[in-house]
């Protein structure tokens, strides 16, 4: 068994898959090609990385209003990550994932945790996220 | 904390006041829900960011809104579109592209909202008031209302606006109550000379630097020497609400809740007290650069949307001149605030010089720039932040006065004077 850690689920829902994690707040209008599912805010550190499929780990939303637009572009095309874990309650993308729901019953899970279980995840952790919003480590926590 | 809503709110989610309103009012309680909000509350204005076209499924929501019957039941603004559908052909817009982005315009329109088609909807007749309840999206939008005028509004995404608009219902929180309201951290600019406070680059830069100091906390501004103007204060937010997640700033002295610092801090201490130095404001001015050469093939001014005020300020600078045969020179601005200037004659002395405006949208927000054009110059923060991730372009942020100069040369001319140590 690994380590569990319990977020609150703002979109409930199950995925899987690795860490993609930033410390630094993120704008998907100009900073998320819905198209390619890349990173493409230049001024960031993922820039360049592919979030498709990836658990995103970043700590708010920062910047523009479409935002929401844009991960639903995504999540309806199926670019989107695969479930996006923040430090406090993030509206713009629990927006985008409801909406999802709504349209196309196509939601991903959206996870709200404290700062210490948002800093002890790290890039290429496998995990798996439950409806209740508990997060399964699948690998070790170093 | 549970959400109890009102019998006419139950009515709406019913699906009683017809399917657009329950599909709205669905949305909004399930956020409501994600907000922890006790209860709902009235707007009595929105301001729509939905508008911008970004791909089939936000114009399938707008598509089936409208479909439904769906009507804004407050006076709603709407923000700039995916297309200027006068001048779009001019330009490298696909024809599917365009059709669709009008698509998005048409439901829009058509659910009842006015056609200001801006970013900057506090420079219109629709401008809020203070104390105004309302439900705003656009980042720039968000924070002028909030700061400048006054008014409230919490940090709206796109597609929740709209659904704002159709219920006249926001959820009971945030910088809708007075308690949010209130200062988190301190920023002296007591180091800052009164002459580069003077000057319209500053407030670009400034605002790029408070947003990634402050990030989503309120900033509380000391130690202005000047009373900034309507649109150095439109730079100023939309910088710091692009860098940062700013929705409100109070400046000591100045902005409506803010006529002392205990008051914008609501009587309650800063978590945080930085010194603003002319180094962080050199490093914030350099960061807003990506380009490296001298190589220069656009100057774009006008995110937010160009003012009168500011095509006022353009003018003089451009007449007797001519923009260099390799560069182009565009303003963005809406419908009506072109129609003023050309009024007041100042679209004649742009034209003259070489120059062209694109209405409605802006180059971040329709695909009109042509592949040939890889590097841009502009006075605006928000340009020199978004460009290179949504264009690919490089970009040269440089005051309007620098912006004209390498228009007129051909090649990047910066004075940096205000700005060294």
């Amino acid at each position: 068994m690994g380590v569990v850690i319990q977020g609150v689920p703002v979109v409930r829902g199950r995925a899987q898959g690795l860490t993609l994690v930033t410390n630094e707040p993120i704008s998907f209008w100009g900073g998320f090609d819905h198209h390619t599912g890349e990173i493409t805010d230049r001024r960031h550190p993922l820039s360049g990385q592919k979030a498709t499929g990836r658990i995103l780990v970043v700590p708010f939303t920062r910047g523009s209003s479409t935002t929401t637009a844009v991960l639903l572009e995504a999540i309806r095309s199926g670019t989107a990550p695969a479930a996006i874990i923040t430090t406090s309650v993030d509206s713009f993308f629990a927006l985008a994932s409801i909406v999802a729901d709504e349209m196309y019953a196509k939601s991903i899970p959206i996870i709200a945790l404290d700062s210490s279980s948002f800093s002890s995840l790290q890039t290429g952790m496998e995990l798996e996220i439950m409806e209740d919003g508990s997060i399964h480590v699948r690998t070790d926590i170093n | 904390m549970t959400l109890n809503l009102t019998t006419r709110d139950q009515a709406m989610q019913a699906g009683e006041y017809g399917p657009a309103v329950k599909m709205a009012m669905r949305v909004l309680v399930r956020m409501a829900e994600v907000y922890k909000a006790a209860e709902l509350m009235d707007i009595s204005a929105a301001h729509i960011d939905s508008t911008i076209y970004i791909g089939e499924a936000g114009l399938e929501f707008a598509e089936r809104l409208a479909e439904l019957g769906a009507q804004v039941a407050v006076p709603s603004t709407v923000n700039v579109s995916g297309l200027d559908e006068f001048h779009w052909q001019e330009w490298a817009v696909p024809e599917d592209w365009a059709r669709n982005a009008y698509r998005q315009m048409v439901a829009y329109q058509n659910m009842g909202c006015i056609p200001t088609w801006t970013c900057a909807p506090y420079q219109t007749d629709m401008r809020p008031q203070f104390g105004q309840q309302i439900a705003w999206g656009e980042s720039n939008a968000i924070v002028f209302a909030n700061s400048v005028i006054g008014a409230r509004t919490e940090r709206y995404p796109d597609l929740l606006d709209i659904c704002c608009a159709i219920t006249g219902r926001v959820p009971a929180v945030g910088l809708h109550l007075t308690e949010n309201r209130a200062g988190d951290i301190l920023i002296n600019l007591e180091d800052v000379p009164v002459t580069l406070q003077n000057d319209d680059s500053f407030y670009p830069v400034f605002g790029h630097l408070i947003g990634k100091i402050a990030q989503d906390r309120i900033p509380v501004i000391d130690g202005f020497k000047v009373k900034p103007t309507e649109d150095q204060f439109k730079a100023f937010g939309a910088a710091a609400a692009s860098s940062g997640t700013v929705a409100l700033f109070h400046i000591a002295g100045i902005t409506p809740e803010a006529q002392t610092i205990e008051a914008a801090f609501q009587g309650k201490s800063p978590v945080e007290i930085v010194d603003i130095t002319m180094s962080d404001l050199w490093d914030a001015r350099r960061d807003l650069t990506t380009a490296d050469g001298q190589q220069l093939d656009m100057v774009v001014l006008g995110s937010p949307h160009f003012s009168l005020a500011e095509f006022k300020e353009l003018s003089p600078r451009l007449q007797g001149n001519h923009v260099h045969p390799g560069v182009q020179f565009l303003v963005t601005s809406s419908r009506s605030m072109m129609l003023l200037a050309e009024k007041a004659g100042y679209l004649e002395s742009l034209q003259a010089f070489g120059g062209r405006v694109t209405v409605d949208t802006c180059i971040l927000a329709t695909p009109m720039l042509p592949p040939e054009i890889k590097t841009l110059m502009t006075n605006s923060a928000k340009y020199a932040y978004y460009a290179p991730g949504l264009l690919g372009t490089e970009v040269t942020f440089g005051s309007l006065d620098d912006c004209v100069r390498s228009a007129i040369a051909g090649r990047i001319v910066r004075d940096d004077s205000l700005w060294e140590l």
